[in-house]
């Protein structure tokens, strides 16, 4: 969910001094992914949080680990829950940047899906990278990854992500590997090899994206056939801009993003209060009318008619795969030279 | 009286550049070869390591030691920040050693911490080539990310090598920006001559009126300006349609997200520090002198080379000396228009910064861009026969 750094940053710089006036007389601060995305949040938890009576502040920002680490150990954190994704969830954890969760106060494990609870954060959103293209470009509809990688059937530009996460998995699925046993691969010591030598066979059709709001542009401009994209971004075009852009899900990477409670915030209780509100299923069931997120609580009953493109959806979600962090925690640093150095090569 | 009164008059400024300027500046590229993290969490195991050579079998006592470290580590909040450090060196340990801390802690006070109890966490933890690593970022200096940041790295024996071929980088991107920062300033002097020109040439109320046009883009944001290049350029964008109404070409071409695009965007983003120099400089040169050369009999080709080129070398060197030093740092325009190879160094300044939090080499990095300006400065200064390059 990467925006473009620079031009967070050149906001958040531009409205650095509204921001010292307001943070005087606030209760909390609470931080999101900004676009579309934050302003459904806004519509579904943070207004009526507000109009409840604790004043609440959203910001945005667009992830970094650097980030957080800078604001707990320069002692000047002014964030109190911050939704951040699964990699920055285990380091931040690790390094002590996050309240450890008390779930008695949140609602308790019970009241979120399996595998959404952490000892640090608990799930915000689940979201699929799927293969998206223009329904009404293409005339054959690809059917996974391997047509991706296809320039024979498919000739034409494709983006990705500029980064090797989820690329490297899919290459490996594209090359022939089971979807449950892309780790297991990327682990072995030709795995990664193997992933860069698929993406090798594609290279000069590639381009990259950086900011999730990219692929839905350059698939409307013409620029690609076939990307990778965040899905509630392809639906989100589809329903603004009357785009007929189609989603592949078979085999894409899920992950989720969760709500951490940032160190030693001087409003513990206020922040726990509104983890809580954040995680009841009948809030949690609004959100994705606003943009086409799953959702963490058990009991969140979403509108049969927004269940089609929703990646909990459990006909979708059955054909994804779930995205590893700890194996990009462990290897992403060496990994990003090496894509780095790929990427900037012909 | 007259010095201290300049001494005076000097003194708030100097003191604002020292404690907001120099002091922070310092601070960050000495972090380019600190190395505080290892010694923080690990100091018995360090101590252990003491007289320890690469080659030797690890000493007795050192696994106790690093037992110890991991409990006391962890409960302090240091382990992380040493086990993101030692992970640049030992891919993948970042998590191991998080979980022999865990596994450490949990065991039972009989169970003796030796090599066998870490080669079961992970073989990694027990072999010669990780206490290597934590050796070598003993402190509390070192080259590490100096050398990461020119594509070097030190082997077990801590030997200087390069790095691995798929992982060499930084000096391509330096070239990369060097070249692009030179293109750039190439094109801008080609195109802001003829402009700077034209203007000196009109009369003052139409000068008035082109100079807002020169400086209108000046004024607007620079990002912008860079968002309006994507949406000229793109693949059905506005000069893409243009071309193939007009029949010049059939095919849309490739003007974005790639060298093209970022030679397009930087160029009209900079044009303007190359136009006001360089005006600056021509409005002073009278016009008879060209008059003179000509009625001496030079042709005007000759006349422009001879006479006007020499008087308008200072502005010439400012302009460019100053597109060029701005364009060495850029990497907003490059990252919204360029493609993966286009980028330059300080985008790779700012995801280290930000995004991994990899400081050293964030540090180490803008040290080599820093040292690059410098002696390309210096160059410049040189070649220009130690006249003063002057910005401006």
């Amino acid at each position: 969910m990467k925006a473009p750094t620079m031009i967070r940053s050149a906001v958040a710089a531009a409205l650095f001094g509204i921001a010292l006036g307001a943070s005087a007389q606030h209760d909390l601060t609470i931080v999101s992914w900004g676009g579309a995305y934050q302003d459904g949040q806004k519509e579904v938890f943070f207004k009526p949080y507000n109009a409840a009576g604790t004043k609440l502040i959203d910001e945005s920002w667009d992830g970094g680990i650097g980030v957080l680490r800078t604001k707990i150990k320069g002692g000047n954190n002014n964030w109190d829950v911050v939704q951040v994704e699964a990699d920055e969830l285990e380091i931040g954890c690790d390094e002590g940047l996050y309240e450890r969760m008390d779930f008695a106060k949140i609602g308790g494990q019970g009241r979120y899906l399996p595998g959404t609870t952490h000892p640090c954060g608990v799930g915000a959103i689940i979201y699929n990278l799927v293969l998206a293209y223009d329904g009404d470009k293409l005339k054959t509809a690809p059917t996974g990854w391997a047509d991706f990688f296809d320039s024979k059937k498919f000739p034409g530009k494709r983006a990705i992500r500029n980064g090797a996460k989820w690329n490297l998995e899919v290459a490996l699925i594209a090359d022939g590997v089971p979807a449950k046993d892309v780790y297991t691969v990327l682990r072995s010591p030709d795995g990664v090899d193997r992933a860069f030598r698929k993406l090798d066979t594609i290279k000069p059709d590639l381009v990259f994206w950086k900011s999730g709001a990219q692929p839905p542009q350059m698939l409307a401009a013409g620029d690609v056939v076939m990307t990778t994209a965040y899905n509630g971004r392809i639906t989100a075009a589809n329903e603004k801009d009357k785009k007929n852009f189609k989603m592949v899900w078979k085999d894409t990477p899920w992950t989720m993003d969760s709500w951490v409670i940032m160190k030693g915030t001087p409003n513990k209780a206020g922040a726990e209060k509104l983890v809580e509100y954040l995680g009841r299923p009948d809030n949690q069931a609004k959100l994705p009318k606003y943009v086409r997120y799953g959702v963490t609580a058990k009991d969140a009953k979403v509108d049969a008619s927004l269940m089609d493109e929703l990646p909990t959806n459990p006909a979708i979600h059955n054909q994804s795969f779930k995205e590893d962090p700890k194996f990009w925690i462990d290897n992403g640093d060496k990994i990003a030279e090496r894509w780095t150095r790929w990427a900037g090569t012909k | 009286m007259a010095a201290g009164r300049r001494v005076a008059l000097l003194a708030p400024l100097t003191g604002f550049l020292l404690v907001f300027f120099v002091a922070p500046l310092a601070w960050l590229l000495s972090l380019a070869v600190r190395e505080a993290e290892v010694p923080r969490a690990l100091p018995r195991t360090l101590a252990a390591l003491e007289s320890w050579q690469p080659n030797e079998p690890l000493p007795t006592g050192l696994f106790p030691a690093f037992g110890r470290d991991l409990i006391e580590g962890r409960e302090a909040g240091t382990l992380a920040d040493a086990a993101r450090r030692l992970n640049y060196e030992v891919n993948g340990v970042r998590s191991t050693l998080m979980r022999a801390a865990r596994e450490v802690g949990s065991a039972d006070a009989a169970t003796p911490l030796d090599a066998r109890f870490f080669e079961q966490v992970d073989p990694a933890l027990a072999s010669p080539a990780f206490f290597a690593a934590v050796q070598r970022a003993k402190g509390p200096v070192s080259a590490f990310y100096l050398l990461a940041s020119v594509d070097l790295v030190r082997d077990a024996q801590g030997r200087i090598e390069r790095a691995p071929e798929a992982n060499r980088i930084y000096i391509d991107v330096l070239l990369r920006t060097v070249a692009i920062s030179f293109t750039v300033t190439v094109l801008c002097l080609l195109l802001g001559f003829p402009v700077a020109l034209l203007l000196t040439q009109v009369r003052d109320r139409t000068a008035d009126w082109l100079m807002v046009l020169v400086l209108l883009p000046f004024w607007t944001s620079l990002l912008v300006r860079t968002a309006a290049w994507v949406v000229l350029l793109q693949r059905e964008g506005i000069v893409n349609g243009a071309l193939m109404k007009l029949g010049v070409i059939a095919e849309p071409l490739t003007l974005i997200y790639n060298r093209t695009g970022v030679l397009v965007a930087m160029t009209h983003v900079l044009l303007p520090f190359m136009v006001l120099p360089l005006y600056s400089v021509l409005k002073g040169i009278p016009p008879h002198y060209m008059r003179a050369a000509t009625s001496l009999g030079a042709p005007p080709p000759t006349a422009f080379v001879r006479v006007f080129l020499p008087i308008a070398a200072p502005g010439i060197a400012a302009g460019s000396l100053m597109v060029f030093i701005l364009a060495l740092g850029y990497y907003i325009t490059p990252a919204l228009v360029g493609g993966g190879a286009d980028q330059m160094l300080s985008y790779f300044v700012a995801t280290y910064t930000t995004d991994t939090g990899n400081w050293g080499l964030a540090a180490a990095l803008g040290l080599l861009m820093l040292a690059t300006t410098i002696v390309l400065y210096a160059l410049a200064h040189r070649l220009s026969g130690g006249r003063a390059v002057a910005m401006g």
